[in-house]
């Protein structure tokens, strides 16, 4: 197989503090008055990367599965030349497209016009290519009425679909992308990724870094999982989503502190400030019998403005599909008297249908259909086995992630050739 | 190119999206992926290149930038371009009235409101340059910290945009010579060269100090001073006359002293000073290779320090 990205011995090494801390010219005259011949001291340093080694052959689809701060961005952000590795070497066979945020360089003040030639410029495309394929981006976005209107006046929507379109037409050998797809609607991203793996027999090579375990399960021939900064797993998504997901699942507590929690979506304000899972006595617990009740407790402040919480969560099994979603706007429960700067909203989920293991949660917390503050994994809990139906028997499971009570019946001759004589 | 099927029509676009990047991986322009690395990355060793190469092969980037900066310049100003005018003209005229009129600064025979335009307009290009380039790196840090490209292409946009607020103002001075009757020599035509000197010079000392704003904040506070400070070792508002001939080499270690000479001698046909040019000259080389090659070494960091 023809090589796309071949990397040796890859490391990148921070200055703990230097992306807070400027210097200023007062430090730095100070430092060499004081110690004229010392040379500066060294701060503390940590590896973002460090011994990462991998060959990517044409056409593999590489997802990308890590905790925050892993260094899966770093990653993305060393072989799209952002940053400068700090030892190793990188071979790139090929076109570079990276995509690591939607509309870099988009300016509000721009048309949608104007926004398409400059982002298509800053991601690299040349003007030519740009006019070129200009009428098929405005009609992939769908936004040909406003295409002369600042971007400020978009929705978010029309604003989203406007710059994905013109990344969507970036042609690139190799294309690196981070986490972009968020924004999408999980089903649908998992359908088209499926799609995928069957027609990239060559050509492109794609690296995607993803929270999103089903997209990557679904959309990706081989997954690297990196801890601190370690490539600690290489190969098939199923099985390295499966120790991801049991490493990410093995902290199980009843209840978890959020303002600083590593899962947060970038961007999001710290809304949610501790999470709690209630038996149906309302005891704290971290497991539950299969069957039983839990409630899931947000506490929240907004010091802001005093805000209608929405909640959604999101339950996931131990390969990171999730099982069900729960929301209290979907319900139509959150038009509630009053808004408020603090307090607590409480989902309670009646009789778990959920088969013994292990699951964790998503939440996503908000102010009617706008999202405010959102952290996947916020929290894992266990379900254990129970005999739900009273029947000496326990749901396992083997067939699927639910277990549902059934009625059985049985008769003598064949009900249906009765009635129709 | 990519035509959707009428099925496709209800998906989001981000649906769009990957269904896309899933048919292109099938496109022949795609499949031919090089036996050879196109790219090598590695830790850079200590040795910088200036690598124009690089900057041309980006030069359509560049054009983009330039007009961008352009384009948002006056957005939601009353005056819009006509600030190109006033910021040169509202100087004139305080310094007509305290330096002309009043205090009867010496001006080379020439109406005083019209040297000292004909030397704020270079400055003030000169100046409005320096300010873009110096604060540009730090104000496009969404895009240094998201995508590469040869980073000297920010500052580099920040002069070139500056041109074209000169060349609004020039106008004003082609009026004034023409309402003072002041004939056109054929020593306009080096108006071009000298032009090419300043911006050089600009984008020397604009790089320089955009690089040193990623790590010293400073700068934004040190620049203006600088810049007044500069003005006036400048001869923007007097002549180069006024200093002692045997001393008049040290204001030509000031590279805008030379060029702002030249520029003046060049338009009202004076005798050209080329010494001192020529040490402005020398001088102002210098720095612009200095401050190049200070851009590219301290780039390497940009995107972890900013």
């Amino acid at each position: 197989m023809r090589p796309a990205i071949v990397v040796e011995q890859l490391g990148k090494q921070y200055q703990i503090g230097t992306r807070e801390n400027y210097d200023t010219f007062r430090d730095a005259v100070v430092r060499k008055f004081r110690h004229p011949l010392a040379r500066k001291q060294q701060p503390p340093t940590f590896w973002a990367l460090r011994d990462v080694s991998f060959r990517a052959t044409a056409g593999e689809v590489i997802g990308i599965v890590g905790r925050n701060g892993a260094g899966k961005s770093t990653l993305l952000k060393v072989l799209s030349r952002i940053t400068e590795p700090t030892t190793g070497r990188i071979d790139l066979f090929g076109r570079v497209g990276s995509l690591l945020e939607v509309g870099t360089g988009f300016h509000q003040e721009l048309t949608g016009r104007e926004n398409v030639f400059l982002n298509g410029a800053i991601l690299g495309m040349k003007r030519a290519e740009i006019a070129a394929k200009f009428d098929d981006i405005v009609a992939f976005a769908e936004v040909e009425r406003f295409i002369d209107t600042p971007v400020k006046r978009y929705s978010s929507g029309m604003y989203l679909r406007l710059a994905f379109s013109v990344a969507a037409f970036l042609e690139s050998e190799i294309l690196l992308v981070d986490e972009v797809l968020a924004v999408g609607d999980a089903s649908f991203q998992k359908r088209c990724l499926g799609k995928m793996r069957d027609i990239s027999t060559g050509g492109r090579t794609v690296i995607f870094v993803s929270h999103n375990m089903a997209a990557i399960e679904s959309l990706c021939t081989r997954c690297l999982m990196f801890s601190q900064g370690q490539l600690s797993a290489d190969g098939n998504p199923h099985e390295v989503i499966g120790q991801y997901m049991a490493a990410n699942l093995s902290t199980q507590a009843p209840s978890r502190d959020l303002r600083d929690h590593e899962n947060r979506h970038s961007g999001m304000k710290q809304l949610m400030r501790r999470i709690t899972l209630l038996s149906a006595k309302e005891d704290p617990v971290s497991s539950v019998r299969m069957g039983e009740s839990l409630s899931v407790q947000i506490d929240f402040e907004a010091p802001d403005h005093p805000i209608r919480p929405t909640l959604e969560i999101s339950v996931k099994n131990s390969f990171g599909v999730v099982v069900f979603s729960a929301s209290n706007r979907v319900m139509s429960q959150y038009h509630f008297e009053r808004s408020m700067k603090r307090g607590a909203i409480t989902c309670k989920i009646p009789d778990l249908p959920l088969v013994s293991g292990l699951y964790s949660m998503d939440v996503y917390f908000g102010e009617e259909y706008q999202a405010l503050d959102a952290i996947y994994d916020a929290i894992s809990f266990e379900v254990t086995p129970a005999d739900v139906f009273g029947s000496g028997h326990i749901p396992t499971g083997n067939e699927g992630t639910i277990f549902w009570p059934t009625t059985w019946s049985v008769s003598s001759d064949f009900p249906g050739e009765q009635t129709s004589q | 190119m990519h035509r959707l099927p009428r099925k496709q029509r209800h998906m989001s676009s981000t649906e769009k999206w990957l269904l896309l990047q899933f048919e292109t991986c099938t496109l022949p322009a795609h499949s031919a992926s090089p036996l050879e690395p196109v790219l090598t990355i590695r830790a850079s060793s200590k040795n910088v290149t200036l690598n124009l190469a690089e900057v041309w092969q980006y030069r359509e980037l560049l054009y983009f930038l330039i007009w961008r900066d352009i384009k948002l310049r006056y957005k939601q100003t009353a005056l819009g371009a006509a600030w190109a005018i006033i910021q040169p003209v509202l100087p004139m005229l305080i310094f007509t009235l305290f330096f002309g009129k009043l205090a009867h600064v010496p001006s080379d025979g020439i109406p005083y409101s019209l040297f000292a335009y004909a030397g704020l307009l270079p400055w003030t290009y000169f100046s409005n340059a320096v300010s873009n380039s110096s604060s540009s790196v730090v104000a496009n840090s969404n895009l240094v910290t998201k995508v590469y490209f040869p980073r000297i292409l920010i500052p580099i946009s920040g002069v070139l945009a500056a041109l074209l607020d000169f060349v609004v103002a020039s106008s004003l001075l082609a009026g004034m010579m023409l309402w003072y009757h002041i004939p056109l020599r054929l020593s306009i035509l080096l108006v071009p060269s000298i032009l090419l000197l300043i911006t050089l010079f600009a984008m020397g000392t604009g790089t320089l100090f955009a690089a040193l704003n990623v790590r010293f904040r400073d700068i934004r506070f040190v620049l203006p001073f600088l810049i007044q400070f500069w003005m006036f070792a400048t001869p923007v508002i007097y002549p180069a006359a006024l200093v002692p001939g045997r001393w008049r080499w040290v204001l030509a270690l000031n590279p805008m002293a030379g060029m702002l000479e030249a520029f003046r001698a060049a338009i009202f046909g004076m005798p050209q000073a080329w010494t001192m040019l020529i040490i402005s000259g020398v001088v102002a080389t210098a720095l612009v290779l200095y401050g190049a090659y200070f851009f590219r070494s301290a780039e390497r960091t940009f995107a972890d320090v900013i």
